[in-house]
């Protein structure tokens, strides 16, 4: 049984918070941030106005596939402590409200887009509510173990749709940005997974540690990472990533690969410490490399857009590129 | 939904927080639709 109907309601009536809740924000925010990116690294002359507004329905639609996320997947979100607390596995929200306001947002977001900017972003935008909704949400995430992996494609294209958005094509360099975001997903994800795999287990969400077991997911880890640190230096040799990026790339790449091989060398996600209290953030002393990597991948990618973003408002000194 | 007719005054408040919220939403809707029409009608303008 998926989606809602199965859960209890409850008496707490929604506030417009709640709603907010539904389009995870969060979430959004990292969408715009690399959005933005792509738009201002494709270096066309936009209208700011209508560059906010592409913007503003890049958000939206992001906001909006979340909501239908939250519709179908809240029998599962309700069996794990970091969810349990959502709009509608709590109750505070009906799951057909969920349905409705994502469907309401992904229209107006493809529209406005369309209508204002023009197709190709929208129909990317399309494509990537479609993806993330239907083909991860529906299909994936509760399938395969490659659920990540594959699923990873929606959270990797926003720059994409941005830079389709200034220019009205999607070169080259665009693609190696939603290359980056790509590659960098499995590390991510399955160092959270290694830490929180119980809870995966507990939802029946068939996670690489939950399928194949922690060793081989620490050995993933490490392999995607070998794949994403030099990928990550790319842009400084297509134009697109200058000086600065490529210390940076190098420099942060460095870091995470010595952090992946620690992953590697750990124990993380093998076995349960009695020790372990239930909160929500708590992690087993094994999985503290796991963790560290977690945090780190989000500051890696962080930085890597920033400093792209940087270079092209402030007009750097490229490296060359060829 | 609560009926607006037996709801007490938690259901009241949030049930007016939803309907300001909307409210803001439509507006700025509005005024984006204008803006994308005057900038739009700006551009092909200045295009002749």
């Amino acid at each position: 049984m998926t989606m809602s109907s199965a859960l209890p309601t409850s008496r707490a009536p929604a506030r417009w918070q709640d709603f907010l809740q539904l389009l995870k924000p969060r979430v959004m925010s990292l969408v715009v941030f690399t959005a933005i990116t792509g738009m201002v690294c494709a270096e066309a002359p936009i209208n700011p106005i209508l560059g906010a507004i592409a913007v503003l329905c890049i958000a939206v639609g992001a906001g909006a596939s979340a909501s239908l996320n939250m519709w179908f997947d809240a029998d599962i979100d309700a069996k794990m402590r970091r969810t349990r607390g959502r709009p509608v596995p709590a109750g505070r929200v009906q799951g057909a409200d969920a349905l409705a306001l994502g469907v309401v947002l992904s229209m107006f977001s493809i529209m406005l887009l369309g209508m204002t900017v023009n197709w190709l972003a929208a129909g990317l935008l399309a494509f990537t509510i479609v993806f993330y909704a239907v083909v991860y949400t529906m299909w994936l995430k509760r399938s395969t173990p490659q659920n990540i992996v594959i699923g990873g494609l929606a959270g990797a294209l926003p720059p994409v749709i941005g830079w389709a958005a200034a220019t009205g094509t999607v070169p080259l360099n665009a693609w190696l940005l939603c290359a980056i975001i790509f590659m960098w997903t499995p590390p991510h994800f399955w160092a959270l997974s290694l830490y929180t795999s119980e809870d995966y287990e507990k939802a029946g969400v068939p996670m690489m540690p939950v399928v194949a077991g922690a060793k081989s997911t620490r050995k993933q880890i490490l392999i995607y990472s070998l794949l994403f640190t030099p990928l990550c230096l790319v842009p400084a040799f297509t134009g697109l990533g200058g000086m600065t990026y490529l210390a940076v790339a190098a420099g942060g790449g460095v870091i995470f690969l010595v952090l992946a091989w620690r992953v590697f060398k750990s124990r993380a996600g093998d076995a349960a410490d009695p020790r372990q209290d239930d909160g929500l953030y708590d992690v087993k002393a094994a999985a503290k490399d796991a963790r560290n990597l977690f945090a780190f991948s989000i500051l890696y990618l962080t930085l890597l857009f920033a400093t792209l973003l940087a270079e092209h408002l402030l007009d750097l000194p490229a490296f060359g590129g060829f | 939904m609560s009926d607006p007719q037996n709801e007490g005054p938690v259901d009241a408040k949030a049930r007016r927080g939803r309907n300001i919220a909307l409210a803001l939403g439509l507006a700025l809707f509005m005024v984006l639709v204008f803006v994308v029409t005057i900038v739009r009608l700006g551009a092909s303008t200045a295009n002749g």
